[in-house]
């Protein structure tokens, strides 16, 4: 039978189907920190089992992380607590730690693909919704709870329902100054943050496939944003020249072998999806949003919804809220509007591209004095690539300082927070009411956009930059 | 877990569309180690004033006295965002058994079933009839008949449940009893 790349994955992981029920699911790879899994812990614990299979795990320190001086202790106790939760709980069950000053500490889905932990044809899951990351190699990757992270420490499954299939094919030449930040806001936009709720999309065409591994891992990232289970991607040479060489890919005879394998993980001819959506490359501008949900979002150069176009009662309720937390007017254009602080980080946007796409636009330039900015590389690696490359000079020389790993002010479980009131252009993932700071006021937008924001202390069209 | 049959409560109205796990329960109380006490720190800031908890908001339903009761029924895309269990703690601990929405994100569906708090996805239309209730009317759920009523007209609608988890919810089952009794299964597939 003709199958999607996500059912030959699927299929070939179903150790149990059970009857009008969940199937029981074989994970591969499973990926914990510090705030999703002390809970779990204490429930193997109270009931006196071991982990099943401890060295199916990787844990790190990410969420609560300082950016700062992370070899002094973490001073916000409870977030110490936290971490240390973690170390003891990893020594005894005999987990694998990239902790706080271990040099392959970083955001979870930083990491794993930059170890060659992720690989294609795999099963990986944490408790972190964004875990959707990892399915840029073709594998089927996704965000658990607490109580299912307990499942898989138990007997390395989990019951899930199968999920329907999405396709969206991209097709065609993106346009200068657009890259794939832009491609999945403007995704989000068109099917809502609900729009794929209770499906796996699967990503494909000729857009998708000229992305490197890191453009494809933002997209990726973003599926959980409209409400999808996870997202993929086939694996294809640009995957494969992504792992070869890191530090645990297949190495000698394995890799040929895994090579083999992994080059049958595509979607079949005539395999069917639930639902397709076809989208050409040249219709995408350099997106932001505007509201407090990820499918709020619109050109650059676009103006807001009026009120008047929305029919049903909640929705317009809902709308004119949302207006009134982001301080913004119905029907206005953005472009031009200023903004106090600039946010380049997070598991969506802190890989070395970023940094290099960053660095390309600032250059020899200064940033715009009003500007306050966060700017944290996804993992220590990432910083050190940074320094190898000379890119830290050229953001000293705008005065923009880099930090240390960690999540930071994405979701600010640690001191890194957008004031209230606030504006702040973020590469990160969500745009809700508080997620940067109670009453932080999120514009998301590509690394590009973030950088054009950093000159200009405003809304700004890269491409006004660029040209 | 706790367990879940039948249930009869007043319910406490959210109208609000897109409801995320961040206004759920908001990052900064996701540094516990355990499972206890987030329900009064659940929908913490749309609750209190500059998050001060003598400065309750006068307009969010949680402050408002006339409502009560176990059920919290939600506009459409109710927990979507971030997968945080501790949006199903705080939800229990504050002390609701059931979620009613029009449209519930996955993740926090499993979580919810996963602790005892049963989602119950109904049309459109019916969540329309319920939000026109007034606060004293009251909301019949059961699980075994899948069905949930408006007691004061006797509307009644049919809830989607597979039959695994109902048996797991009626029981106070969880999938990890399951699971452990399926470590040779899973020792002979990891074998293949």
């Amino acid at each position: 039978m003709e199958k999607t790349l996500f059912e030959k994955i699927w299929d070939k992981h179903v150790v149990k189907q059970i009857e009008d029920g969940p199937s029981v699911v074989y994970i591969d790879k499973h990926f914990i920190h510090e705030v999703t899994s002390p809970q779990a812990f204490s429930g193997i614990e109270k009931r006196g089992i071991q982990l099943f299979r401890p060295k199916q795990i990787v844990a790190t320190a990410d969420h609560n992380v300082p950016t700062m001086q992370q070899e002094l202790p973490i001073k916000d106790a409870l977030s110490k607590f936290q971490v240390d939760t973690l170390i003891e709980n990893c020594k005894k069950h005999g987990v694998e730690l990239y902790g706080l000053g271990h040099k392959y500490q970083g955001i979870v889905h930083v990491i794993g693909p930059e170890l060659g932990i992720t690989q294609p044809g795999m099963t990986i899951v944490c408790g972190d919704s964004h875990t959707s990351t990892h399915g840029a190699f073709g594998s089927i990757a996704f965000g658990i709870g607490t109580s299912e992270v307990e499942m898989v420490f138990a007997a390395q499954c989990i019951m899930q329902t199968k999920p329907k299939v999405m396709r969206i094919n991209i097709d065609g030449a993106l346009k200068n100054g657009v890259v794939s930040k832009d491609i999945i806001l403007y995704i989000i936009a068109q099917i809502s943050a609900s729009g794929a709720t209770g499906y796996f999309v699967e990503y494909a065409g000729s857009a998708i496939r000229a992305l490197s591994m890191e453009a494809r891992m933002t997209i990726c990232n973003m599926s959980i944003e409209m409400g999808a289970r996870g997202g993929m991607i086939a694996p294809d040479q640009t995957t494969f020249d992504y792992i070869k060489g890191r530090l645990f890919a297949p190495q000698a005879a394995d890799w040929d072998h895994k090579l083999a394998e992994w080059s049958q993980l595509y979607t079949d001819a005539d395999a069917k999806f639930d639902v397709e959506i076809n989208i050409k490359a040249e219709d995408i501008d350099p997106m932001i949003t505007y509201g407090t949900n990820p499918g709020m979002g619109l050109s650059v150069r676009g103006t807001l919804p009026t009120i008047e176009s929305f029919t049903d009662a909640t929705e317009k309720q809902n709308y004119e809220k949302a207006l009134a937390y982001m301080g913004l007017t119905a029907g206005q254009s953005l472009l031009g509007m200023p903004v106090q602080n600039v946010f380049i980080g997070s598991c969506t946007n802190s890989r070395i591209e970023d940094f290099r796409l960053v660095a390309s636009i600032i250059k020899g330039k200064q940033k715009d004095p009003n500007i306050k900015t966060l700017v944290v590389p996804g993992s220590q690696e990432v910083a050190k690539q940074i320094k190898a490359e000379g890119l830290d000079k050229i953001f000293a020389a705008a005065g923009v300082e880099i930090r240390q790993a960690g999540c930071s002010a994405c979701l600010g479980m640690n001191e890194d927070k957008i004031p209230a009131g606030e504006y702040c252009i973020s590469t990160s993932n969500r745009n809700f009411e508080g997620r940067q700071g109670a009453g932080a006021r999120t514009l998301l937008a590509s690394p590009l956009t973030a950088a054009a924001a950093l000159l200009t202390g405003k809304i700004t069209d890269i491409r006004d930059i660029l040209n | 877990m706790q367990s879940l049959q039948k249930i009869t409560s007043r319910f406490i109205p959210l109208r609000i569309e897109n409801v995320d796990t961040d206004q759920i329960i908001p990052a900064r109380f996701l540094k516990a180690t355990t499972k206890d006490g987030f329900g009064k720190n659940l929908f913490r800031d749309w609750r209190y004033e500059n998050d001060d908890e003598t400065k309750p908001k006068a307009d969010f339903v949680l402050n408002q006295q006339q409502y009560s009761g176990a059920i919290l029924v939600a506009a459409k895309n109710f927990g979507c965002g971030s997968s945080r269990e501790h949006a199903a703690w705080s939800i229990q601990d504050y002390g609701f058994k059931v979620v009613v929405s029009s449209f519930f994100a996955d993740i926090f569906k499993n979580n919810a079933l996963n602790n005892g708090v049963l989602p119950v996805t109904v049309s459109d239309a019916f969540l329309q009839q319920i939000f026109a209730q007034g606060a004293e009317e009251t909301l019949s759920v059961d699980l075994e008949a899948q069905t949930i009523t408006i007691d004061a007209t006797g509307a009644e609608e049919r809830f989607d449940i597979n039959a695994y988890k109902k048996t797991c919810i009626l029981n106070g089952y969880d999938d990890i009893d399951y699971l452990l009794n399926m470590k040779p299964e899973i020792e002979a597939f990891e074998k293949k």
